[in-house]
């Protein structure tokens, strides 16, 4: 059998598509708790409270500072010993989310940041409440400067998720290493695996180039009044 | 300080012996003011005056640490969770006009009034397009902020405000951010609306428009109001000597 031929045999294999779900599976779990815990942490920096937020500095600093892989192996083996038994599944979710967070935490803090004291308060000067400046003025803006480094998150999660195959999850890397091992045809199976990460990749930066587009105003708004003047074609041209 | 119960039918701002502070930095010092109704006010001073603060005090965009504000006669004095009640009533107009960047023109002027006073979305548009009309820019209703000269953008931020159906207006060095050539057009706004009757306070350095649209003048430096008088008496030099030195300083450029 030449490469090509088990390379193709390995990419649709059960075995393959299963570690390639299992990846992505951890992927998209890890960034979701991931990104909920940078929110929860950015919105507590932005308000302020003091305890909170030295509980949350303490958090940052920790899973800033210490390798993921780290991070993984301590939640596995080390929390049973406190009574909390995490599936091998479970622990490294949890490791690679907490790890996401406290960099999450930064981006998102930076898109709330981004719209300015001044739009703020026009938007208080007419009237509207806290929230709805949150809701209506902060969190559409910031989502623009937001999607751009969370789509480099993605990608990079797509690829720091191999790590957990340290604790035995049965994602690409530990079965691409299993199969090579088996016969060492190491070229084949890690090849196989190889072209998975990539076109996961390339899916994501699609996605993501999508995301942006729409969040960029790629669409119009639909705010024309059926007997406005034809403005259309006016305002588009006439840029300062 | 006494005060006469009819005022506040006559006044829509009334601020007594009002004190701010910035941590050490004392903005305000007992600064006391009337505003009539339909009047039209003129704020100058030197830059650091306080004016600008006095008057995001008047919307609560600033709370003060004592004296009393009175709004149609009711004290606020504090930023609370009503705030917004009294801002609604309020229009302000910034120096860097801070428009929301991700909606067009109309979405702009129409927001505040569809989410905050509940009106149908297609109202809102059609009173959008009337104040485009009154500030001269129908054809960019469905630009972006981004796309308009900074002239144009003032005048949608008036616009903005307008569509509350404000029964004061505030703007706060409005042509202070504008190339020479913009100015004119912003002010023609604001003088037109004067002239129907809004009451206006204006902080500015323009001096020329103040001579056309003043009803009265105050001039603030160092926290205090130095001079509040009729715009008659101010234009025609019946002020102090503190006042003559600015006026001569700002009258030279």
């Amino acid at each position: 059998m030449d490469a090509l031929t088990l390379i193709i045999d390995y990419l649709f294999s059960e075995m393959y598509l299963r570690a390639a779900g299992m990846t992505l599976l951890l992927t998209v779990v890890a960034m979701f708790f991931g990104m909920l815990a940078g929110l929860v942490i950015a919105v507590i920096q932005e308000t302020g409270n003091k305890q909170l937020n030295y509980i949350v500095t303490t958090y940052i600093w920790f899973f800033r500072g210490t390798p993921a892989l780290f991070q993984i192996i301590f939640i596995y083996n080390v929390l049973p010993e406190f009574g909390i038994n995490l599936s091998s599944f479970m622990s490294g979710a949890l490791a690679l989310a907490l790890h996401e967070g406290a960099y999450v935490s930064e981006i998102m803090r930076a898109g709330l940041q981004s719209v300015g004291k001044g739009q703020r308060n026009a938007a208080r000067s007419v009237g509207m409440k806290e929230w709805q400046v949150m809701r209506h003025i902060i969190l559409p803006q910031a989502i623009r400067v937001i999607i751009p480094p969370i789509g480099n998150q993605f990608i990079g999660m797509l690829k720091l998720s191999a790590l957990v195959s340290v604790v035995a999850v049965e994602e690409l890397l530990l079965v691409a290493n299993q199969a090579a091992s088996s016969n060492f045809l190491y070229l084949e199976a890690l090849t196989a695996a190889g072209i998975y990460y990539l076109v996961f990749t390339t899916i994501f930066m699609y996605i993501q180039g999508h995301i942006e587009h729409w969040a960029n105003g790629g669409y119009r708004p639909k705010t024309l009044v059926e007997n406005a003047p034809d403005t259309k074609l006016i305002g588009r041209t006439e840029a300062r | 300080m006494s005060r006469d119960p009819n005022s506040s039918k006559r006044n829509i701002i009334e601020a007594r012996n009002v004190f701010k502070s910035f941590g050490d930095l004392e903005v305000l010092k007992d600064v006391s003011l009337d505003i009539a109704k339909q009047e039209t006010m003129v704020i100058v001073g030197p830059s650091g005056s306080g004016k600008s603060t006095l008057i995001r005090c008047f919307n609560l965009l600033e709370g003060i640490q004592s004296g009393e504000i009175r709004f149609e006669g009711n004290i606020i004095k504090n930023i609370d969770k009503d705030a917004w009640k009294r801002r609604e009533e309020i229009g302000m107009v910034f120096q860097n006009f801070e428009l929301f960047g991700h909606l067009t023109v109309l979405d702009n002027i129409t927001l505040a009034p569809i989410v905050v006073k509940g009106l149908d979305k297609k109202d809102a548009q059609q009173k959008g397009m009337a104040l485009l009309e009154k500030v001269k820019i129908p054809e960019k209703a469905t630009a972006f902020p981004i796309e308009l000269s900074g002239g144009q953008q003032q005048r949608v931020a008036i616009a903005r405000s307008l569509a509350m159906e404000p029964k004061l207006m505030l703007y706060d060095e409005p042509t202070s951010a504008l190339d020479p050539e913009m100015v004119k057009g912003v002010l023609e706004v604001i003088q037109q609306l004067s002239q129907e009757g809004m009451t206006s306070v204006v902080v500015t350095h323009e001096m020329g428009f103040a001579r056309n649209v003043a009803d009265r003048m105050v001039f603030m430096d160092h926290g205090r109001i130095q001079e509040n008088s009729t715009a008659d008496k101010f234009f025609n030099g019946q002020v102090s000597d503190r006042t003559r030195v600015f006026l001569d300083q700002i009258l030279i450029h």
